[in-house]
């Protein structure tokens, strides 16, 4: 489902002074549906940066990644756009969204951009907002100004409304209580089980054992710092 | 898939200085594109030269029209373009007051596009106007009154109201938050998205703003001195520049 090939990534800093840092080289894995890998490595060791190319936030300087037969690093913008709301789903640490929109419907949102039923879309995302214990109350209201976990819950309830072919989480247990960990392990237990490829970052050591089928060391794609 | 809009080399220059230089693009249906640039990047004036208020000195601006399929609206004949501005297109202008008419009522504000295209009855038409004002936001009660009893951000509201009543399929907008207050324009966004979803909408928004386009456009184009540096989806552009001009404009901007 997922096939990275021979990717290289570097940072052009123009404005200070033209330094280029080369910060990934020669990176390769694939990803088979219901397959979990976890990607590891030490803090700065590229990570999120790999994840970011995955999800074509971040540009790649060489090298290919095939997702559902798309090459992202060679295709057209709305290409991507039809990617991501189809196929490639990504919970990141940070939830971004309009002020003012209503939890639920941020929840839905993915549904109701597929052209799903507002009905459906709306019920699964009462259903996702239920099990990650958001209170009731909250559904009507913007999730700006909700506190750090529960943004992180409601965030992870958005990125799992659509059964995507394919997913990609940034530390999805980090800051959760017990309670919730588990329900948002339970969920990737889920994903996988339909048949979600999925690439994840988890510093949370016993969360990574349970799920992830495979760890790929990041640091083997870090080109050398003498650079 | 067709291009909704497919600009091939647009030129525009003020005598010896450059507006906006050999810009090509592509917007497709239910797109929102963002243009970025500083105060005299030549957006505004792309922008102009797009909607049809401005002659360009060269290019083409290829409009996929209903009736015809993709047609060069630059060869169109004023009539032809006049009728595509007020069933196809709508403009958004920054500045209400320059896309409403101040003397007549809000309910007349919207009302009078519908008529131009054409509806006559009466009851009709209000209701359409109570439906637009509604969703817009404007409560009914205010309907018989006039725009310049209405505050900045209702003012805008009317004015989206009013372009988007005739169902366009593409709209342009010119920093349509700019002069608003965060609350008004965090609403007005919510709005505006809202709308595009549910329409269908393709939209061209100019702003200056970062974190508007962040927030409502699926793909960016980045201006300066006239010319296009950098394009590609809104995220990539924003955390990921490219150019040396778009770093430092990224780079720039204030965290909150």
């Amino acid at each position: 489902m997922i096939h990275v090939e021979e990717l290289a990534k570097n940072f052009t800093l123009h404005n200070q002074g033209g330094a280029v840092i080369p910060v990934i080289a020669g990176a390769g894995f694939s990803v088979a549906p219901g397959e979990c890998v976890a990607l590891t490595g030490e803090s700065g060791a590229g990570k999120s940066t790999v994840m970011r190319i995955l999800y074509g936030n971040y540009l790649a300087q060489g090298g290919s990644v095939r997702i559902g037969g798309l090459d992202i690093t060679r295709a057209e913008p709305r290409e991507i756009l039809a990617l991501r709301r189809e196929t490639l789903g990504y919970v990141s640490q940070f939830l971004r969204v309009v002020p003012r929109v209503p939890t639920l419907e941020v929840v839905a949102e993915p549904l109701l951009s597929l052209g799903r039923p507002e009905a459906e879309a709306l019920a699964r995302a009462r259903d996702l907002l239920t099990r990650l214990r958001i209170p009731e109350t909250l559904w009507g209201l913007s999730p700006t100004t909700f506190s750090g976990g529960e943004q992180q819950r409601v965030n992870i309830a958005r990125g799992f409304a659509h059964a995507y072919p394919a997913l990609l989480l940034d530390e999805p247990t980090a800051s959760l209580d017990a309670t919730n960990r588990e329900t948002v392990l339970t969920l990737i237990e889920e994903a996988k089980a339909g048949g979600a490829a999925i690439v994840g970052i988890f510093h949370d050591l016993e969360a990574r054992a349970r799920v992830a089928d495979r760890e790929i060391d990041v640091s083997g794609f870090t080109p050398g710092r003498a650079a | 898939m067709t291009p909704l809009l497919d600009v091939q080399s647009l030129t525009k220059s003020y005598g010896g200085r450059i507006g906006c230089s050999d810009v090509s693009f592509r917007l497709y249906p239910g797109e929102v594109l963002g243009i970025v640039g500083e105060s005299g990047s030549g957006k505004s004036t792309l922008l102009n030269c797009l909607a049809g208020h401005l002659p360009p000195d060269a290019g083409r601006v290829i409009f996929d029209t209903r009736a015809e399929g993709p047609r060069d609206v630059l060869q169109m004949s004023e009539p032809e373009r006049r009728m595509l501005g007020r069933t196809d297109w709508a403009f958004v202008h920054q500045n209400p007051r320059d896309g409403l008419r101040m003397r007549i009522s809000a309910g007349g504000n919207v009302g009078e596009r519908l008529m131009a295209v054409g509806a006559r009855h009466y009851g009709e038409i209000r209701e359409a106007a109570t439906d637009w004002l509604g969703r817009v936001e404007i409560s009914e009660t205010r309907i018989d009154d006039r725009p310049s009893a209405f505050s900045g951000g209702m003012q805008q509201r009317l004015q989206i109201a009013r372009n988007l009543v005739t169902g366009p399929r593409l709209v342009f907008m010119d920093e349509p938050t700019g002069g608003l207050d965060v609350s008004v324009q965090a609403r007005l966004l919510d709005l505006i998205r809202g709308l595009v979803r549910r329409m269908g909408l393709s939209a061209i928004v100019v702003t200056h703003d970062l974190a508007v386009v962040r927030l409502l456009a699926d793909r960016l184009m980045v201006m300066k001195d006239g010319h296009v540096i950098e394009t590609g989806l809104t995220d990539q552009v924003l955390d990921d520049p490219q150019a040396p001009y778009t770093q430092l404009l990224v780079s720039s901007v204030l965290q909150v």
